[in-house]
């Protein structure tokens, strides 16, 4: 039964409703799969199998009752990011091993209302921090693709390396993801698997564990373009319990894939040519554009001035917030808890045994640059580049319907090659970032091989809630990419 | 500007993480090297620009002030590290 999980979602669902198979077979193939592949991957740090066999049966019960839902009977995984009820949700971070949500994140309970099935929890950088997946408590993931020719072990990005793996060796039909900096896009780019980033406000984050607020959105990470699709329109929607969810309608993202492209206007900006770029990614960026130009798109060349500033930018907005944000973990209510000879010492202790390296430094930062005499200097200054960056884009797209970008400025590198030095690493984000700061939507796509054998992606950007229109120019790259290639089976 | 081990130790107390002395140093080398790096956003003329604080324009909706969830005092106790008749026991604040 193993063919079940090399199918796509959309493929999955038609099965299911022809009754090829039930979501009882289709989860136990899945479980089969991640059993066999987690020991060598490590995408799962929490498998459920017991619970995904429930949830299939309750989903066969209802599909045969007549009550199937979109997502009626698909396995799926979930970044441990989400909290959800009765399973443990720890974030990547020692500091909330052990917990136990008493409640259902909106994104997941929207996917569960819709017919899907939980497999487990998916690993990623200790609260989202990171591009490699090596910050992660529980080890970092390895990405299914390996180099041709090549046994080393490579990074699957991050920081949602564990979704963007185990979609890309097929051990679920499609992921839960968040996206900060580029964290959905850039693992989606080094696996070769579909990652969209939604317009901020699109997905509740009620029950996210919360990162970056004014960045962080959830998004799927999926095998294809209508996959993706078909799981954004499930996961979105307005939540009253998020302040910044955004009140409108859901369109049915599914009817933009496949619609043409004809006469869209889109957007080159030069100044994501940056210096040092690998030569096969400004040649796949070129192909990019004849692709779209033969689907009859219009190709101009745009400005986007600030963009060289965005990263400086982020790292000053998400690490301030992160360490406003992360103060709640003080051992007192949840989570690991120090020993101390008073209640400061307890704090301290507890946050410096629960917390990893890259956390640590990153509310450091976050600290000094909140901290009396450089607020203006730091802070107040980065939300106002912040604007800057923002305008820009609503500038070009008063002349262009989208953009067209790579999504990484390097393929899948190997593990433990950039973890010494944090601003290489934190270089990862230099075309995704951007978007967050911005609020805008982002989709990643598979549109390549580079020499080495590894997958490439290419990025489009929109206007605030027009992913209708990245849905439609990402299954026309999709399309023209014809993109089939699967890591060979190592694990 | 450059970041020393005084200033390190400020923000570790201020963040209430430990950091053993040993490590204060190489924070200090780290996080300079980071804030020299994100001071190249003193180039961009900001003069006049209204920060941005949201990429929502729309006001933070306001509902109604009624009480709408609650009575899970034990689910809430459920994750405590120590608790005791219904009570979070911390460590002691007040001698």
């Amino acid at each position: 039964m193993s063919d079940l999980t090399a199918m796509t979602l959309k493929g999955a669902l038609g099965g299911l409703e022809s009754k090829s198979f039930s979501a009882v077979e289709l989860a136990q193939a899945h479980v089969d799969a991640i059993a066999a592949a987690n020991p060598r991957l490590n995408a799962f740090v929490l498998e459920t199998p017991e619970k995904a066999l429930e949830m299939a049966k309750a989903s066969d019960a209802r599909r045969a009752s007549g009550e199937a839902g979109p997502l009626e009977g698909i396995s799926l995984g979930v970044k441990d990011l989400f909290c959800t009820e009765g399973v443990q949700a720890t974030a990547g971070s020692n500091i909330l091993k052990g917990f136990i949500p008493p409640y259902e994140s909106t994104v997941t309970a929207n996917l569960w209302h819709d017919g899907a099935v939980m497999l487990g929890k998916l690993n990623m950088d200790e609260f989202a921090m990171g591009s490699s997946n090596e910050t992660s408590a529980f080890g970092p993931v390895t990405n299914p693709w390996k180099g041709a020719g090549s046994n080393q072990a490579l990074t699957p990005g991050g920081s949602s390396g564990g979704s963007a793996a185990a979609v890309a060796a097929d051990l679920c039909l499609g992921a839960t993801a968040t996206d900060t900096g580029g964290s959905i896009r850039q693992p989606a780019s080094f696996t070769g698997t579909v990652g969209i980033k939604p317009t901020y406000g699109r997905c509740s984050r009620w029950g996210v564990v919360a990162f970056a607020s004014s960045l962080d959105q959830a998004g799927p990470i999926a095998k294809t373009v209508e996959d993706s699709a078909i799981l954004l329109r499930s996961m979105s929607g307005h939540d009253p319990k998020d302040s910044t969810s955004l009140d409108v309608d859901v369109p049915d993202f599914v009817s933009f894939v496949g619609k043409s492209v004809k006469g869209l206007r889109i957007g080159i900006p030069d100044e994501y040519r940056i210096d040092g770029m690998p030569e096969e990614i400004a040649r796949l960026w070129d192909q990019g554009v004849e692709w779209l130009k033969a689907a009859g798109c219009e190709i101009k060349r745009v400005s986007l001035p600030h963009t060289k500033y965005a990263l400086p930018a982020y790292y000053i907005v998400a690490p301030a917030e992160a360490s406003s944000n992360l103060a709640r973990y003080d051992g007192m209510r949840y989570g690991l808890r120090a020993e101390g000879g008073s209640l400061t010492e307890v704090y301290e202790n507890t946050r410096a045994e629960g917390f990893g390296d890259e956390v640590k430094r990153r509310i450091l930062i976050g600290a000094y640059v909140l901290s009396a005499g450089y607020y203006d200097a730091y802070y107040l200054k980065a939300q106002k580049v912040r604007r800057k960056i923002a305008d820009d884009f609503d500038a070009v797209f008063q002349e262009v319907d989208a953009l067209l970008t790579p999504t990484a400025p390097s393929a899948a590198f190997a593990l433990g090659d950039r973890n010494a030095d944090p601003i290489a690493m934190y270089l990862n984000d230099v075309f995704t970032v951007t978007v967050n700061l911005a609020g805008l939507p982002g989709i990643s796509v598979p549109a390549g091989l580079d020499a080495g054998g590894l997958p490439l992606g290419l990025q489009l950007i929109g206007r605030a809630l027009d992913e209708g229109t990245l849905f439609s120019l990402a299954g026309a790259v999709e399309d023209a990419a014809a993109f089939r290639a699967k890591p060979a089976r190592w694990w | 500007m450059a970041i020393d081990v005084e200033t390190v130790r400020k923000v570790a107390r201020l963040a209430r993480i430990a950091e053993p002395e040993a490590r204060l140093a190489g924070l200090a080398q780290e996080l300079s090297t980071i804030v020299a790096w994100i001071e190249q956003l003193g180039e961009v003329d900001t003069d006049g620009v209204e920060p941005m604080t949201s990429c929502v324009a729309a006001k933070l909706p306001l509902r109604d002030d009624v009480v709408s969830d609650g009575g899970k005092r034990d689910d809430i106790l459920e994750n405590a590290p120590r608790s005791d008749k219904g009570f979070f026991v911390v460590p002691k604040v007040v001698e």
